[in-house]
């Protein structure tokens, strides 16, 4: 069914009663020339992307809980392309673009919002290097506005300017940048690979990779054995588990990072504000909730949940920068785990089993590169070549010493 | 979260600086032969570095007491469930490393 205007109204009308469920529950068949081991956003935009892109439609996305239990469903929806490092920056960029036509292309509503971001910065050194951030933004065909602290005042009128720990100096405004509704990505791209013959497996989890003379040959699953020609992991957080079952040890140590959203209030924060020297982000969602949060918990855990700690150190810093949200009252946090990489920097590329590929590593800020990151990878599972703006995420380029560290905060996985 | 420092007694988690996995005691020797080839780069400084079992569940790492006395320590607990089962000195470790 192609979604409308149209249809929603003409099922307002008829008491919503003709809407079908999105995509289908099929049966897993006993082969597919390829199989996706994951159904995070990553995972079903690699599926579409095959399929729409490479006509490459026998497939199944084997999810272990529901489509979207993952990472996908639990980040805090910001998207943007304000990378600095070569081999980044094209790849956010081009994953920014195809957000631009997300909408069209899936029919589907993923409230793709371009509200802008504002990084802030405290000193005349960051001052510098946002602007340098901001020029190569700009260099890369993207959107960046180095705003003085006045500047700053004219759109974040709230925060609070006298502080004398963190004074802002003024921010870096990527006009571009915004949010999405996190749901809603999984759920169209499930949609639009369904729609293509894309079998979606739920309730699957993959126990086993099956390998003969160094070539994949499929799965063994909750749901019975899948052969397949090619296999992707696609399991963020948990691509350590699903990597070791092809005896692998990969570069990823998993941690766990928070967020928090407040009760639903009227519109107050208009833009994506993050507050770097005090580790906190912030944005208001369409259902009114403040969404914020901070850094990792920093040790390595698989609990989808967090420490008190952590939890006091984003609200104080909440409090340092925007007084005014002092009054809201937290509704809910939460927890997802991330795979954090020695460089921060994501890895979408082939293993050394021929027909087994992978792409994870996607620390903290895979939401936004779900679009370019289901484009490459399935260019790569289509072509066995990495795509242009995907190819310095090697494998092994730790051990060659091309590492991308956007941060500059060296070889220690939870430093990103 | 609390760790038992063995010098200290339990002390909360803020007074700890988190490292990573136990395969930080495994720093590689230098072998003046095989660097002279490889440029110093091995296997070993890639296990060593970067290369992680990653279990969800029982894992050693490495936390510095900086709140405290200073001792690095070395914890056994399960990723899943932040159970804490032993903290040991590093120190006593030693020679022990990867055992
Ligand atoms: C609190 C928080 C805030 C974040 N904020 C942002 C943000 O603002 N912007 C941004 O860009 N990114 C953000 N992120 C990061 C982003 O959410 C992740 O990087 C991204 O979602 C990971 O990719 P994914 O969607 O494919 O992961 P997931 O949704 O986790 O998908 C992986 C899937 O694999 C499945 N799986 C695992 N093992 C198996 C198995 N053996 N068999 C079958 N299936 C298996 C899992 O069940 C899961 O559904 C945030 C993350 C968190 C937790
Ligand atoms: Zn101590």
């Amino acid at each position: 069914m192609r979604y409308s205007g149209l249809k929603v109204l003409a099922q307002g009308v008829m008491g919503n009663r003709g809407w079908r469920p999105a995509w289908r529950t099929p049966a897993p068949k006993s082969e597919y020339d390829m199989i996706i081991i994951g159904g995070g956003g990553h995972g079903l935009a690699t599926a579409y992307y095959l399929a729409k892109n490479h006509g490459i439609t026998n497939i199944a996305v084997l999810e272990k809980g529901y489509l979207g239990s993952g990472n996908i469903g639990r980040n805090t929806t910001i998207v943007r392309a304000n990378y600095f490092l070569p081999g980044n920056s094209e790849f956010y960029s081009h994953s920014l673009k195809l957000w631009e036509g997300l909408e069209s292309d899936l029919n589907y509503n993923v409230m793709h919002s371009q509200r802008g971001l504002i990084n802030l910065f405290h000193s005349d050194g960051q001052r510098d290097a946002f602007a340098r951030r901001g020029n190569a933004m700009i260099n890369q065909g993207d959107d960046a506005i180095l705003l003085d602290r006045e500047g700053v005042r004219s759109h974040l009128p709230y925060l609070d300017f006298e502080q004398t720990r963190f004074p802002i100096y003024g921010g870096l405004l990527h006009p571009r940048g915004g949010t999405a509704r996190h749901d809603a990505v999984a759920w169209g791209y499930a949609r639009g690979a369904d729609q293509r013959g894309v079998d979606l497996i739920q309730n699957c989890e993959v126990t086993g990779i099956d390998i003969q003379n160094g070539r994949v040959t499929g799965v063994q699953t909750t749901r019975g054995p899948i052969r397949a020609k090619k296999v992707g992991m696609v399991a963020a957080g948990r691509s350590g588990q699903v990597a070791a079952m092809a005896g692998m040890r990969l570069p990823v140590e998993s941690h766990i990072l928070q967020a928090f959203v407040t009760e639903g209030l009227k519109p107050v924060i208009d833009h994506v504000v993050s507050f770097g020297m005090g580790h906190f982000y912030i944005s208001q969602s369409d259902k009114g909730g403040l969404v914020f949060g901070g850094d990792l918990d920093f040790y390595a855990s698989y609990a989808a949940r967090g420490n008190l700690p952590m939890v006091e150190h984003v609200m104080e810093a909440g409090m340092t920068l925007m007084p005014m949200i002092g009054r809201a009252k937290v509704l809910r946090s939460w927890g997802g785990i991330m795979d954090m990489t020695p460089d921060g920097s994501p890895i979408i590329d082939k293993t050394a089993i021929e027909g087994l590929y992978i792409d994870c590593g996607w620390n903290y800020g895979g939401f936004k590169a779900v679009p370019a990151s289901g484009w490459c990878m399935a260019h790569l599972m289509a072509t066995d070549h990495p795509h242009e703006v995907a190819r310095r995420f090697r494998l092994n380029r730790f051990a060659t010493g091309h590492l991308l560290d956007e941060e500059g905060t060296g070889s220690q996985h939870n430093l990103h | 979260m609390r760790l038992s420092c063995p010098l200290c007694g339990p002390r909360d988690r803020r007074e700890f600086y988190y490292y990573g996995s136990d395969d930080y005691l495994n720093r590689p020797h230098s072998d003046p032969q095989a660097d002279a080839s490889s440029g110093g780069w091995s296997d070993a400084w890639e296990d060593y570095l970067h290369l992680r079992d990653n279990p969800a569940g029982r894992l050693r790492d490495l936390w510095y007491h900086e709140g405290g006395c200073g001792a690095w320590l070395a914890v056994t607990r399960d990723t899943s469930t932040h159970q804490v089962f032993d903290v040991a000195l590093v120190v006593d470790l030693k020679g022990k490393a990867g055992s």
